[in-house]
């Protein structure tokens, strides 16, 4: 920027805009967020305190929220790492080298956020199910995937799939390789180059995905809900919890287990600002270095 | 001079280790979890013959179901760009206490997950519900288990996209243009219609085109709400899943096809869009 301007005139041509406008705009999208946003939000945990507290914590010490509890931490524990690998096995290709056929690589990834969650539900009873491509020679072994714990893991990795990737991909693309290769020929090895070079110039892009990951991974309702069959205390993650036990009229209790997947929605938002904080400091103290 | 310049790209190329194995699992695992699965669905749908495919994803109250779908995610998505382009003015212009907060708070339809939204729209828009109840009692209209219900529900979960798109649009937008427009002379509506907005419209568009695609295929939040009445309030994830509890596989496959079609559509137009947009923001 050039610092030696003419001295600014007295009257700048405005690009405010006038406050009765600001006025309006501001109420508009205040009051748009608070309906839309902040009442279902408070909804949640008002309705699942509305009888007090013995009622909230009585939804936990039935053994079928205590299982669907359990049942989304193991979903989400094989889910996550899965697509954590994956994605960071495909930035590492798409963003490290060329090859033909990389920008479909990149569309193909993002397919599954295109996929209605219930279609990517039913993909995997045509193939596993009963009247699917594998389900006789499954059913001959024994094997059970769909109306199981495989199943509900499969649709768990399927809708949260580009997350992981998605995030890192453009992050690896603009740090170019310039620093691995100088760490190759240093005679570092593969592994060392990227655990000591690339891991920890990627790791608020990689704490990002993970986390939303994790969030949809745990709250994933219609892909779950058609490959499950909803056999209380067995297949049931705590969204198909929640809807079990609002369709008995059991509100406080939906909205009591409805009031932890809030609060992991909570700490989801605070860890992905804290991270957008970050990155934006990373981001600012780079910036001299890669331009001198 | 080529030839030692290709080969110097080569080597720099295959100077980092990884890439045989790296994009072999991405394949596999691309090709595991995501491409066979969706090709079973079409070889499914093909093995049903046409005419059987024709009747099973074009009955009456298929038929109804796309309209209630595409009807209202339209609806949905273009409430969203209005009130979203709003709100990313509001957040990146000016400046009032919570905007941070705010900011962060546009994000909450992507974290809550779909039940939860669901139960808590239903439980507010019902007749006795805090917002319900006085609307009903004001105007005489219901929103939960109608039309409208379905409205709230999509407008929730498509709130971000707009917001998100336009944001860093508007963000790297030079104020210099605005100035030199009002400068020689233009009013500020001449300058917002006639400079911003050219500027805005791809980013506005693209956020519009993500919110429908996602409003089309939503499921959670809207099963809740909607009264799911056939030909009036059924979406077309609902009757997927109907026809699979009523074990007609055939059935739900021609649906999820003509979904799964109309999604990859939309899936090009929007990287189209967002190639198009991003022209624009690079120049």
């Amino acid at each position: 920027m050039i610092e030696s301007r003419p001295a600014p005139p007295k009257r700048r041509p405005t690009v405010e805009d006038p406050w009765w406008i600001k006025t309006v705009l501001l109420a508009v999208a205040i009051s748009f967020l608070v309906i839309f946003l902040l009442v279902p939000l408070i909804t949640v945990f008002a309705s699942a305190f509305q009888k007090g507290l013995g009622a909230y914590f009585a939804t936990f010490s039935d053994p079928a929220a205590f299982a669907a509890i359990q049942l989304t931490l193991l979903v989400a524990g094989i889910a996550v790492p899965a697509n954590l690998i994956f994605g960071v096995s495909a930035a590492w290709a798409i963003a490290k080298f060329d090859f033909p056929g990389k920008s479909l690589l990149i569309t193909l990834i993002d397919l599954p956020f295109a996929v209605s969650p219930v279609v990517s539900g039913l993909i995997y009873v045509l193939v596993f199910g009963s009247q699917g491509w594998l389900g006789p020679a499954l059913h001959d072994y024994n094997i059970r995937i769909i109306f199981a714990v495989p199943g509900i893991v499969l649709a768990t990795i399927f809708v949260t799939f580009p997350f992981v990737a998605r995030e890192l991909i453009p992050i690896m693309q603009a740090q170019g390789s310039e620093e691995e290769q100088a760490a190759i020929s240093l005679g570092a090895s593969g592994w060392q180059t990227f655990w000591r070079v690339t891991l920890p110039s990627v790791r608020w892009g990689l704490i990002y995905g993970v986390i939303l990951c994790n969030a949809r991974a745990m709250g994933e309702f219609g892909a779950v809900s058609v490959v499950s069959g909803h056999i209380r205390g067995m297949t049931n993650t705590i969204p198909l919890h929640v809807e079990i036990l609002y369709n008995e009229y059991n509100f406080v209790g939906a909205f009591a287990m409805a009031s932890l997947l809030a609060c992991l929605a909570l700490v989801t938002l605070v860890i992905k600002s804290l991270v957008e904080w970050r990155m934006h400091v990373q981001e600012k103290s780079e910036e001299p270095v890669s331009s001198a | 001079m080529t030839a030692t310049a290709s080969i110097q790209l080569w080597w720099k190329r295959r100077i980092l280790p990884g890439f045989g194995l790296t994009l072999g699992f991405t394949l596999l695992y691309l090709s595991l979890i995501v491409l066979i699965p969706l090709s079973a669905t079409f070889a499914k749908a093909s093995g049903l013959g046409w005419e059987a495919f024709f009747r099973a994803a074009s009955s009456p109250r298929v038929l109804a179901s796309y309209q209630v779908t595409f009807g209202i995610s339209l609806f949905a998505a273009a409430v969203n760009a209005v009130f979203g382009g709003v709100l990313a003015w509001a957040l990146v212009r000016y400046r009032f206490p919570g905007r941070k907060l705010l900011d962060a708070m546009v994000d909450l339809p992507f974290a809550l997950p779909t039940a939860v939204a669901g139960i808590a729209l239903a439980a507010i828009y019902s007749p006795n519900g805090c917002l319900g109840g006085p609307i009903l009692a004001l105007t005489g209209v219901r929103i939960a288990y109608t039309q409208l219900g379905i409205l709230v529900a999509l407008i929730f979960v498509g709130l971000p996209f707009v917001v998100r798109t336009v944001q860093p649009v508007l963000e790297d937008l030079d104020l210099e243009y605005e100035e030199a427009a009002a400068s020689l002379g233009a009013s500020r509506l001449q300058t917002i219609v006639r400079v911003v907005s050219p500027e805005l419209f791809p980013s506005l568009l693209t956020g519009f085109a993500l919110a429908f695609a996602r409003a089309a295929g939503e499921y959670g939040s809207v099963v809740f709400i909607a009264g799911n009445m056939p030909m009036k309030t059924e979406i077309v994830p609902l009757l997927i899943i109907t026809k699979l509890e009523q074990y007609d596989y055939r059935g739900a496959t021609a649906i999820a096809v003509v979904m799964l079609v109309i999604s990859f559509f939309l899936l090009l137009a929007i990287n189209g869009l967002q190639r198009w947009s991003n022209a624009g923001r690079a120049r």
